[in-house]
Formats: structure tokens, C-alpha cells, sequence
């Protein structure tokens, strides 16, 4: 059993149906940060035992190595998500993505069945994460109480495909329609100490609307991506990597806070820019993002 | 007898100076003198060759009961010449025939008929598929097939190894004197590279077209001065099955991820420097590693010097950027290369002698930087198998395999780790078709061995940070996650001789034994 990791690199979650031992057996090998094994819409209605039950084995049987392994169960208003939670806890899932999340009380009950499934299944409380995906203008406006519904959750995940269809609205190159859910996850994410990831893009072939919309989260402070074909990963990952300068400025940061501090000094010049310590938080997670995607081999983080 | 990769080669087989494998380097230096075929002059002026049909041509040849014939495989999937020329030996009822190809595919099943019938009771190749395959494997051909390299086919013939009485040369288009192209007819396939060796060692030569043209036919692949008879036929093939309109670049991701790290340890090499040379196929991440390697050859502010093998689209494309240099061709995998050949600058036909010949005085293998080759099993000693299947029945094709892995100063396998329940990587491959001293690196999706003998190659990528792992630990991983097969049952009977290029014995395919739990 993996330690619970609420704050890991997640970049990219990547979808892959459960119900495909072809997919599933080895989905980790295109390098996404999670994979979202999908109980829900890759699933259709009368295949759900059957993608359990390939869900089980491959939670059981298969080495993700470093990859989160993610489970999508079914919406509280369909007959299947209390069997999802059991398989998910059962066969050791790291973490649950609760869909059509509108509630902290939504969130709530999905934590009760986990905590009863890790007694039932010998696993230790709290071992398993939750995640929320907001699909519905309730479910954005209710972002932050559904962020601090449970101590499991590590993040919100915004679902574009029904959330543009609540919104009367479609896909937008600029991003415009999804401007004010995304601009509110990110705030309530946030207040609330959680991650926040943005929907999938389902264009395949359109890489540079793709590197376009990830450009966009990436400035707006979200900490990935879902994706639907390891395609996009590489884009993301060279989005979200810090750049060598980024790098370098952030060590001189650290580095610079650091003698400063020893010497009693407060404020101080770092490259003819003013800095103090509300600077080192944000050049420490830049260097641990480095450090994490191999680009920092330093000690400073 | 045990050859120099462990393979147990029956005294038999061992007659008339055939010798078991001894390395890649045996018969470096090796002193022969070349054959000629037997030529009937033609000192006065003629109009035509060209003669009514094929049955025609064949009694003019004067095929006679126990001759060797010649094909090409250039029409690949949509050939029509085997089965016509076949059809006609049948009803002449000519019996023990050699069939001296330059490979077989699923188009040529009608050979798996004659085999069954006693018309054919030879079978020389590098390619053997389908029916044929399963014909051969078990037990029907009454001699052993002899499978061989592209080179190795040529130097079998110019030693002297095997003689062929009538080539049969498929062509798009020829005059009425037999100068003929893979071009300007209804159904193109650009070169004939194969057949050259045929044209000039057999005895007759008959060349098959549906596009006569008029003289002469410039520029033509086979030369007039070697073709004895014409023969014009309504189809020499389906043009859709010849060539695809364009080679297909692979959206499978498992192979991008190869091609992807395929490219990158390239670059990791010594030998990703300006003008360096390149070879690869046309299937699975073949063709998707040529498009990252131009990615890495702009950042990088290099060329590459030549490709030569099979050309398809994106290598055309890549030659009119100027990222390329030339393109030595041998064959033409679709429409977008067919057309190019012979038109765009640098676009050019080489024989398969040129291309690979090991009894030459050199060859184009001998000077590549780096080839890319796919592979059916490949062992812990680095042998690869390209030519039986894990079922043991013959279904693949050494082709330039052996030759471009031994020229080559870098030859990269990429091939994903497991297929379905077999796992590729192994403790021994069922046939040994390229020797293990032949390949350097091996690339998977879940990781990367470098033969241990290439000590430059490893400390090359630990340079440049690229992960590698042993190639046990790939068969562990292999094995772990599909279980360790059981051997495939074979009989005693020796129903094909893989040899190595030099002509020696590298391994033998045994007759199929149907699979019992017993053992």
C-alpha cells in the first residue's frame, strides 16, 4: 500500500478506459503523472462489472512504478458508484475522482463509503485520496466548499464537455467560455490549499490548439492537464517544466533569501529586482517542479 | 555440427563447400570468380521481341522439367506474374521447378499449390508468407527452401550457387527489345532493383508488361541487352496493392514512443553528425523516427547525407527540404516515392548488388551510419528472428536485414516488448535470421538494451542521459507479464536452410510438429 500524496506532480492525468486489459495493463509507460482509470463514460451501461473487475486486477496485479493510478467511478445518481468505491479501496486505487461533483455533501458521502470500504478492506483510514470533477455551473459556484469537503481531497478538476453544455455554450480557440469557471476553480483551489487540473481537449489531431489551451491553465496557476492520448503529454509537460531561466532565477532567489536571512537583512536586490521573503515560497516550488521533471540536480529543495 | 551462434546444423546439409556459420567477418576476403549465363546472340536486326504470350515465351526459352525460375517481388501484394507464368507451366505440365525469387508474399499463393502438386519442389527466397509458409513448414516441398538475404541472393547467384535458366521480370512498362521501368505504365512500382541480378545471370529473360511503349524506353532498370522475349498481358498487377497512394506515418502511441527514443538515442551517438547516413522500413515507428529525427537534425543545424532501402513519401519530402542528400532506392513503398524516383534531383535507383552484396568489392551497407529494423523475437544474445513465428511456421522476411545490421555502425531493433501473449524479447529466438554480433541497441516502450560489446555506445547515452537497462531484464519484464512460453515441437526434418549473407549455414527451420501437451 502506496502513502497518500496530496500534493505530488500532476502535470498529466491521462484517461484509459478500465474496461481495456490492452490499455490498463500498461498505460504508465507513456510517462503521465496519473492515469485516470475510467469506471464512467468509457464504460458503457451494461459493462460495468466487467470493467470492475479488469479494474481490480490491474490495481492488484499490474506495477504502475511512480504513476498515480486515479479511478473515475460512476455519479452518486446512478446505481454503480457504492460497488466502484469498494473495488477502488479494495484493489489499493491511490485516489477516487468523484464525477458530477456539486456538493460538499456529494464529497461527504463518497468519503463515508471509502472510510467503511478501508475497514472493510483492512486498508488504513485515510490511505485513499478523492479528487472532485465540477461539471455543472453548482458545482463551480460551490467550488470551495466541495475543496475543503474532506481531508482527502487533493484537488478540483474542471469537465469541460458538460460544463459548456450547462452554459449553452461550445468550444472557443480563446478559451472565452470558460473564462469565469476556470478563473473560479483556480481561486477557490487556492483558499482552499488544494491542485487544480483543467478538462481534456478531444481534438487529437489539432496539437496546436492543444499547446494553446495549456499554455492558457498554465498561466492561470492550474497544476495540469487531463489528456486523453499520451499525444498530448509531451506539450504538457514541456509547458508546465520551468524554463532554464526560471531555473536559474529561482536558485539565485532562494539562495539570495537564505545569506540574507543569516545576516538579519529583510530586504534586498536579487538581479536589480526588490525581493523579500513572500518571494521564497513561489522560487522553492519552482525548483521542486525542476527538480522533479530532472531538470535540477541542486540541493536547495 | 554447432555454429558460432549455438545453432546445431545437421551434417547433411554441410556438402558441396557449404560450411556452418563462423561470424560476420569469415569470409572477409574471401576469393571467388564470378559465372555467366549462357547468351544466344543476336547479330542481325530484328523488329520485336515480343512474342504472343507467356506460354509462348516459355517454349521459346525451352523450360524443360528440373529448371530454376526467377521473380521479383516489386508488385509486393498486388503481383500478378507468379500466378500467370505458374498457370502456364501447370498446363504445359512441367514438373520439378525451382522457384528462385527475390521474395514471396500472399500474393504468390498459387506457389503453395504447385508445391502441393510436385510442379515446384524448390524454394529459394527471402520472403515466405502466408500459404507458402505453412506449405513449407509443413513438410510439402520436397527439398529444403533456402532463405536469403537481399545480398545474399546475389552473391548465391554470382558464385555460381544457384543458376537461373528463365527470369521472369515483371515491369510497369517496355519497349518490343525489353528495355524495361517500374515506371510510365498502368501500374507502377518505380524500381526493379531486384530483378538486375537477373537479368544479367540467367540464361533467358523474359519481360512481362500490360504498358508497351515505344522505343526506346529511357530510363529503363533492365537493359535491352539482356532480355531474350517480351510478353504484353491485360494486368501485371493491381496498382492499389502495389503501392499505397502514401505510406501511412503510424498515430499507434506504443510505436511513437519507440520511433520517439529510437530518434533520441540516434542523436546520443557519435554518429548524428552532418551527412550522416540512414536506413529504415516502412512499418510500425519506421517511418515516425525519420520524422523526429528532423526534429532533432533542425535543432541541431544537420543534414543527413543519404537514406538508402526503401523509399516512402516523407523521405521524398524531407529531400526536396534539403534535409536530405540523396536517396539510394531500392524500392519504392508508395505512390509519392515512385513518382519522385528518377525525377527528383538525387532521387536514384540502386541494385540489389550495390545495395548489399556481401561478396562485393563494397556495397551501400557498408557505409551507413545507422539502420532501424523491426523484429519478431530477439534473444538475450541480441539474435533477432524475422522469419518464423512464434507458432515456428515461416512467415517473414530476413530482406536486407542481416546485410544493413551488419554494414550499419549503429543498428537500432525497435519492436514493443510483448505482442498479444508473446513476449519479443526472449531466452532464445525460434530461428536465428540476423546474428546477435550484428545488432547494437534495442528499443522497446519499456526501455532500452545496448549490446554489452558496444562499451562506446553505452558510454554515449550515459553521456547524454539516456536510461538503458540489460536485455535480460527486458526478457524478465517480458516474461513477468505473459509467462514464459513453451519451446515450439518441431520434427527432425530440415525443411529450410536460413543462410547467413556469406552463404553459410546460420540456422535451420525444422518441420512443424502440431502442438501436444506431451511434448
Amino acid at each position: 500500500m502506496r502513502k497518500p500524496e496530496k500534493n505530488r506532480l500532476r502535470r498529466t492525468m491521462m484517461f484509459m478506459s478500465a474496461q481495456k486489459p490492452a490499455l490498463v495493463k500498461d498505460a504508465y509507460i507513456f510517462g503521465a503523472d496519473s492515469v485516470i482509470l475510467d469506471l464512467e463514460d468509457a464504460v458503457a451501461e451494461n459493462q460495468k462489472d466487467a470493467a470492475r473487475f479488469s479494474l481490480y486486477h490491474t490495481l492488484k496485479s499490474v506495477d504502475y512504478g511512480s504513476t498515480e493510478r486515479v479511478v473515475r467511478i460512476n455519479a452518486l445518481d446512478t446505481p454503480h458508484w457504492a460497488e466502484d468505491v469498494r473495488v477502488c479501496v479494495a484493489g489499493g486505487a491511490d485516489a477516487i475522482r468523484i464525477a458530477k461533483c456539486e456538493s460538499a455533501k456529494d464529497v461527504q458521502v463518497i468519503d463515508e463509503a471509502v472510510t467503511a470500504a478501508e475497514k472493510e478492506f483492512g486498508v488504513p483510514e485515510g490511505t485513499t485520496l478523492l479528487m472532485a470533477a465540477l461539471e455543472s455551473p453548482m458545482g463551480i459556484i460551490n467550488a470551495l466548499e466541495i475543496c475543503k469537503a474532506s481531508p482527502r481531497m487533493f484537488g478540483i478538476a474542471l469537465s469541460g464537455g458538460d460544463y459548456r453544455r450547462c452554459l449553452h455554450t461550445k468550444y472557443y480557440p480563446s478559451g472565452s467560455e470558460m473564462l469565469a469557471a476556470r478563473g473560479q476553480m483556480i481561486i477557490a483551489a487556492r483558499a482552499a490549499g488544494v491542485q487544480c487540473f483543467d478538462t481534456v481537449f478531444t481534438n487529437f489531431n489539432d496539437m496546436e490548439g492543444f499547446r494553446a489551451e495549456t499554455q492558457l491553465i498554465k498561466e492561470m496557476g492550474f497544476d495540469g492537464k487531463s489528456i486523453v492520448t499520451p499525444k498530448q503529454l509531451a506539450i504538457a509537460h514541456e509547458i508546465f517544466a520551468p524554463t532554464a531561466k526560471e531555473i536559474a532565477e529561482a536558485e539565485r532567489v532562494v539562495f539570495a533569501i537564505r545569506e540574507n536571512a543569516k545576516k538579519g537583512v529583510g530586504i534586498f536586490l536579487v538581479d536589480g529586482k526588490m525581493l523579500d521573503i513572500a518571494f521564497v515560497e513561489g522560487a522553492e516550488r519552482t525548483l521542486s517542479l525542476a527538480k522533479a521533471t530532472g531538470l535540477y540536480k541542486g540541493d536547495l529543495v | 555440427m554447432r555454429n558460432a551462434v549455438g545453432r546445431e546444423i545437421p551434417d547433411e546439409l554441410l556438402t558441396g563447400g557449404r560450411e556452418v556459420f563462423q561470424g560476420n567477418a569469415y569470409r572477409d576476403g574471401y576469393t571467388y570468380t564470378k559465372v555467366g549465363p549462357t547468351v544466344r546472340a543476336s547479330v542481325m536486326s530484328k523488329e520485336t521481341k515480343v512474342v504472343a504470350d507467356i506460354r509462348a515465351a516459355i517454349e521459346a526459352c525451352g523450360m524443360k522439367d528440373g529448371m530454376t525460375i526467377s521473380f521479383h517481388h516489386h508488385f509486393r501484394d498486388g503481383d500478378y506474374i507468379v500466378n500467370q507464368v505458374m498457370q502456364v507451366i501447370r498446363e504445359l505440365g512441367l514438373r520439378d521447378i525451382t522457384v528462385a525469387a527475390s521474395s514471396l508474399g500472399s500474393a504468390n499463393d498459387v506457389l503453395a499449390q504447385c508445391i502441393e502438386e510436385g510442379i515446384v519442389t524448390g524454394i529459394q527466397t527471402s520472403g515466405i508468407r502466408g500459404r507458402i509458409g505453412e506449405a513449407v513448414s509443413t513438410g510439402k516441398l520436397k527439398t529444403p527452401a533456402i532463405l536469403r538475404t537481399h545480398g545474399g541472393r546475389v552473391r548465391a547467384i554470382e558464385c555460381g550457387e544457384v543458376h537461373i535458366d528463365v527470369a521472369f521480370i515483371g515491369a510497369s512498362s517496355s519497349d518490343e527489345f525489353g528495355n524495361a521501368s517500374g515506371k510510365n505504365g498502368k501500374a507502377n512500382c518505380g524500381c526493379l532493383s531486384y530483378s538486375d541480378i537477373d537479368a544479367r545471370y540467367a540464361d533467358k529473360v523474359v519481360v512481362i508488361t500490360d504498358t508497351l511503349v515505344p522505343f526506346p524506353n529511357k530510363p529503363a532498370s533492365i537493359s535491352c541487352i539482356d532480355v531474350d522475349y517480351v510478353v504484353v498481358v491485360d494486368e501485371i498487377g493491381n496498382p492499389k496493392k502495389i503501392a499505397s497512394a502514401a505510406a501511412r506515418i503510424t498515430d499507434n502511441p506504443r510505436d511513437l514512443k519507440i520511433a520517439e527514443k529510437c530518434a533520441e538515442i540516434m542523436r546520443a551517438t557519435p554518429y548524428f553528425k552532418d551527412g550522416f547516413s540512414f536506413q529504415t522500413g516502412v512499418g510500425g515507428p519506421s517511418i515516425a523516427t525519420t520524422l523526429f529525427l528532423k526534429k532533432y537534425m533542425e535543432e541541431d543545424g544537420i543534414k543527413m547525407g543519404w537514406i538508402v532501402g526503401g523509399i516512402s513519401t516523407p523521405m521524398v519530402e524531407l529531400l526536396k527540404e534539403g534535409l536530405i542528400g540523396q536517396l539510394a532506392d531500392t524500392q519504392d513503398f508508395d505512390m509519392g516515392a515512385i513518382e519522385s524516383l528518377n525525377v527528383t534531383p538525387g532521387h536514384y535507383e540502386v541494385t540489389t548488388s550495390e545495395y548489399a552484396n556481401p561478396m562485393n568489392k563494397s556495397a551501400y551497407v557498408d557505409k551507413l551510419d545507422f539502420v532501424v529494423l523491426a523484429a519478431l523475437e530477439v534473444d538475450v544474445d541480441f539474435n533477432v528472428n524475422v522469419i518464423t513465428g512464434s507458432d515456428g511456421i515461416l512467415r517473414g522476411a530476413p530482406g536486407g536485414h542481416p546485410d544493413t545490421a551488419n554494414g550499419a555502425k549503429c543498428t537500432i531493433i525497435v519492436a514493443p516488448l510483448v505482442r498479444g501473449r508473446i513476449p519479443t524479447v526472449c531466452d532464445k529466438v525460434v530461428t536465428i535470421s540476423t546474428p546477435g554480433e550484428s545488432i547494437d541497441i534495442l528499443v522497446t516502450e519499456y526501455g532500452v538494451a545496448v549490446n554489452p560489446k558496444r562499451a562506446d555506445l553505452i558510454a554515449a547515452l550515459d553521456e547524454a542521459g539516456v536510461e538503458h537497462v540489460t536485455i535480460q531484464q527486458l526478457r524478465d519484464k517480458a516474461y513477468s507479464m505473459v509467462g514464459v512460453p513453451d519451446p515450439v515441437q518441431f520434427k527432425d526434418r530440415v525443411v529450410a536452410i536460413m543462410e547467413a549473407r556469406d552463404g553459410t549455414i546460420l540456422d535451420v527451420v525444422r518441420e512443424i510438429k502440431p502442438y501436444s501437451y506431451d511434448g
